[in-house]
């Protein structure tokens, strides 16, 4: 098998990515360790999807009656989550009706309006939408009109936003609260990497009959896409959270005939192989997702000399576990570290990327004044 | 056993190793803190409560109240409150550590327990009967509730009513009733005997103490009451004891806006909701002494609930 090669160091106290891979150890579970599974599927914003994951296998009666409403609660939500985000979904492309563009809706937003497993018990913080670029200010312009507004971002970041990101800054609607990230592309102009918008637009798909006007992307692109965000995002609070996002689109996916030829041709001609790479390298680390052993020499290459992906693998074994201290180690810390700078390594030249982190490590935290006092 | 059984000592050794593991009413606690303050006002306030070894138990929050920072250990000091690692507030002074101990712990609830409908209201019973009492701050809900509990009508909670959605029962949290500015002095003079602990001063909501809730309430907490009356009180100087109907729709409306999960739960949160209005009786209720104000509510007590009036 590919990783036998190099097995990552592994996080041994990860009890959510461990249950996902075998289910059955839950029925050997002590009381401190659902205790601790809750506190980690939590942090990691997987506690509705463990429970659809143990749903699936028949499995409910297996957690403890007093750890049991965590992980209902968690559905609870997520299900009310799901309609509005379906809702909201018809009202951005009722604000959106006048452009002459299709409403392309992204991530978790495109797995529940496509229906797709991997909508199941996922949680969501905001609705990743695309438009083009030339049609950006009036997208804007029309969805202030319909109510939302920029948050109050500090001027630096702002400007950082407006003239380095492939997003706008998210935008809030005045009551319902609801945010939207409203995006160009998926990575910023200044990425090593830039894979066209319009080729991406170019494969949209309608997200199904009863959301007439919103589009999502293909299968591959979708993919991609996750795989994109999970290796250039600088901080990786749901690491996890997206690593099972792409497990289950990818087991989805994978029968349809054809389908890893076809992803691994896309990732070329979007730039987006080495992504795929580490995106496949690491679903199966975590979630023992099947890959066929032809993807990874199909892959060659763009696969990384043993040196870097040792490197990788010390890093991302650590920032995608889950986001609670009892999975962190000695190293974690200088991994989130390190993923943060490489993250922006790839999003911005020297000459960007230095002045931008010198702001955020020295000036940014004594302007901030964002987090709400107790009610 | 009980947090009372613990000494002093080793509760403040508990607090600041591996944690003290407290059940209050249908949720279990696991709390972490150096401070002395936090120690004091659980051995205060949280004696009749069960704790056990945190090390062996499940439980269901994982809170630290600790300093944000060494540095502000000196110089300002402060408090921050961590929700397993989160910290959903800004740090406050830290004489307002034990506050915001009791605020935090609202917040735990009202953010994640949603197999119940939970409204912002006091509620309390009586032969098996529940007063939800929702009112916006400064109407004189605290001091009617601790008037209540203390004139012996049974504490389910002073801030978060909890409807359970399986049975439209009400569930207990009897924590320490939190009494706001002259409701302190209120309650002094209305029962000398009762212990309230030290306030702390210039919060959000101006002084704050916490009055420790009866015995026989904590050791019923495991109890769920029925839902009777769902009464708005509204304290005004001079104003003559009053209770008069009010509509039911306008209830369920006040309710369905003051619920922090109302509209998580979808239509089964309306489907509690006019469940439960349909079994209760509705009043607005004014009054200016706290003495009045009892005697009114237990002639209530004695009455059938679903009386026509309404």
């Amino acid at each position: 098998m590919h990783l036998s090669k190099h097995t990552p160091v592994a996080a041994p106290k990860d009890l959510v990515s461990r249950m996902l891979r075998s289910p059955d150890m839950l029925f050997k579970f002590s009381t401190t360790e659902w205790d601790m599974l809750v506190r980690q599927a939590r942090s990691a914003g997987l506690l509705a999807r463990v429970h659809y994951v143990l749903a699936q296998h028949n499995m409910i009666e297996v957690i403890p009656a007093e750890a049991r409403w965590h992980f209902e609660s968690a559905v609870t939500l997520a299900k009310k989550q799901q309609l509005a985000v379906r809702w909201e979904v018809e009202q951005i492309r009722a604000a959106l009706s006048g452009l002459d563009c299709p409403l392309v809706v992204l991530k978790g937003a495109a797995y529940v309006t496509a229906q797709l497993p991997a909508a199941r018990g996922r949680l969501f913080n905001d609705i990743d939408i695309l438009v083009p670029r030339n049609l950006l200010n009036q997208a804007e312009a029309a969805l202030m009109l319909a109510g939302w507004h920029t948050t109050g971002l500090s001027p630096y970041d702002e400007r950082y936003y407006r003239r380095w990101m492939h997003e706008i800054p998210p935008m809030q609607h005045l009551h319902r609260a609801s945010m939207i990230d409203v995006h160009h592309a998926i990575l910023p102009d200044t990425a090593r990497y830039f894979p066209d918008p319009q080729k991406l637009l170019n494969g949209i798909e309608p997200a199904g009959d009863d959301l007439p006007g919103v589009y999502v992307f293909s299968a591959e692109d979708r993919i991609l896409h996750s795989a994109t965000h999970l290796f250039h995002d600088g901080e990786l609070p749901h690491g996890l959270r997206d690593l099972t996002d792409l497990d289950l689109l990818l087991r989805h996916e994978a029968e349809t005939p054809q389908f890893w030829p076809r992803l691994v041709a896309r990732s070329e001609e979007l730039q987006l192989g080495r992504s795929l790479y580490y995106a496949l390298r690491y679903t199966q680390y975590f979630l023992d997702t099947p890959i066929p052993p032809t993807v990874w020499h199909d892959l060659r290459s763009v696969t990384p000399n043993a040196a870097l992906l040792s490197i990788m693998d010390s890093i991302f074994t650590r920032v995608l576990a889950p986001a609670h201290a009892s999975c962190d180690d000695a190293f974690s810390s200088i991994a989130r570290q390190a993923a943060y700078v490489r993250a922006h390594w790839l999003r911005m030249p020297a000459h960007l990327l230095i002045p931008h982190l010198i702001h955020k490590a020295f000036v940014s935290p004594y302007l901030d004044d964002s987090t709400p006092k107790p009610a | 056993m009980k947090l009372q059984q613990l000494s002093a000592a080793d509760l403040r050794q508990q607090l600041a190793g591996e944690g003290v593991w407290l059940r209050t009413g249908p949720f279990s606690l696991r709390i972490r803190s150096q401070l002395p303050r936090i120690a004091e006002g659980l051995s205060d306030l949280y004696g009749q409560f069960e704790v056990r070894n945190s090390s062996q138990a499940f439980a269901d929050f994982h809170i630290t109240l600790n300093p944000p920072t060494r540095l502000r250990r000196w110089f300002r000091p402060q408090v921050g409150f961590s929700f397993d690692g989160n910290q959903p507030f800004k740090a406050l002074p830290l004489d307002q550590a034990y506050p915001m101990l009791e605020w935090g712990l609202n917040w735990c609830v009202s953010m994640h327990a949603h197999q119940y409908l939970i409204i912002h209201a006091a509620v309390v019973e009586k032969n098996g009967l529940a007063v939800i009492l929702p009112a916006p701050p400064g109407s004189g809900k605290s001091t009617l509730t601790a008037g209540l509990v203390l004139s012996g009508w049974r504490l389910l909670s002073d801030e978060l009513t909890l409807i359970d959605r399986k049975t439209g029962m009400i569930h207990a949290l009897p924590r320490p009733v939190s009494l706001k500015n002259q409701s302190i002095e209120v309650i002094r003079q209305f029962s000398p005997e009762t212990f309230i602990n030290r306030a702390a001063h210039d919060t959000l909501k101006g002084t704050v103490a916490h009055m420790r809730p009866p015995k026989s309430s904590v050791q019923r907490q495991h109890e769920p009451a029925r839902p009777g009356w769902v009464i708005f009180p509204k304290w005004r100087a001079d104003a003559e004891t009053l209770l008069t109907p009010r509509s039911k729709a306008q209830t369920f409306m006040f309710l369905a806006q003051n619920a922090f999960n109302y509209s998580h739960l979808g239509t089964d949160g309306f489907r509690v909701g006019t469940t439960l209005i349909e079994q209760v009786g509705c009043y607005d209720f004014q009054y200016s002494q706290l003495h009045e104000a009892i005697a009114a509510f237990n002639q209530l007590a004695g009455t059938p609930t679903q009386d026509a009036l309404v």
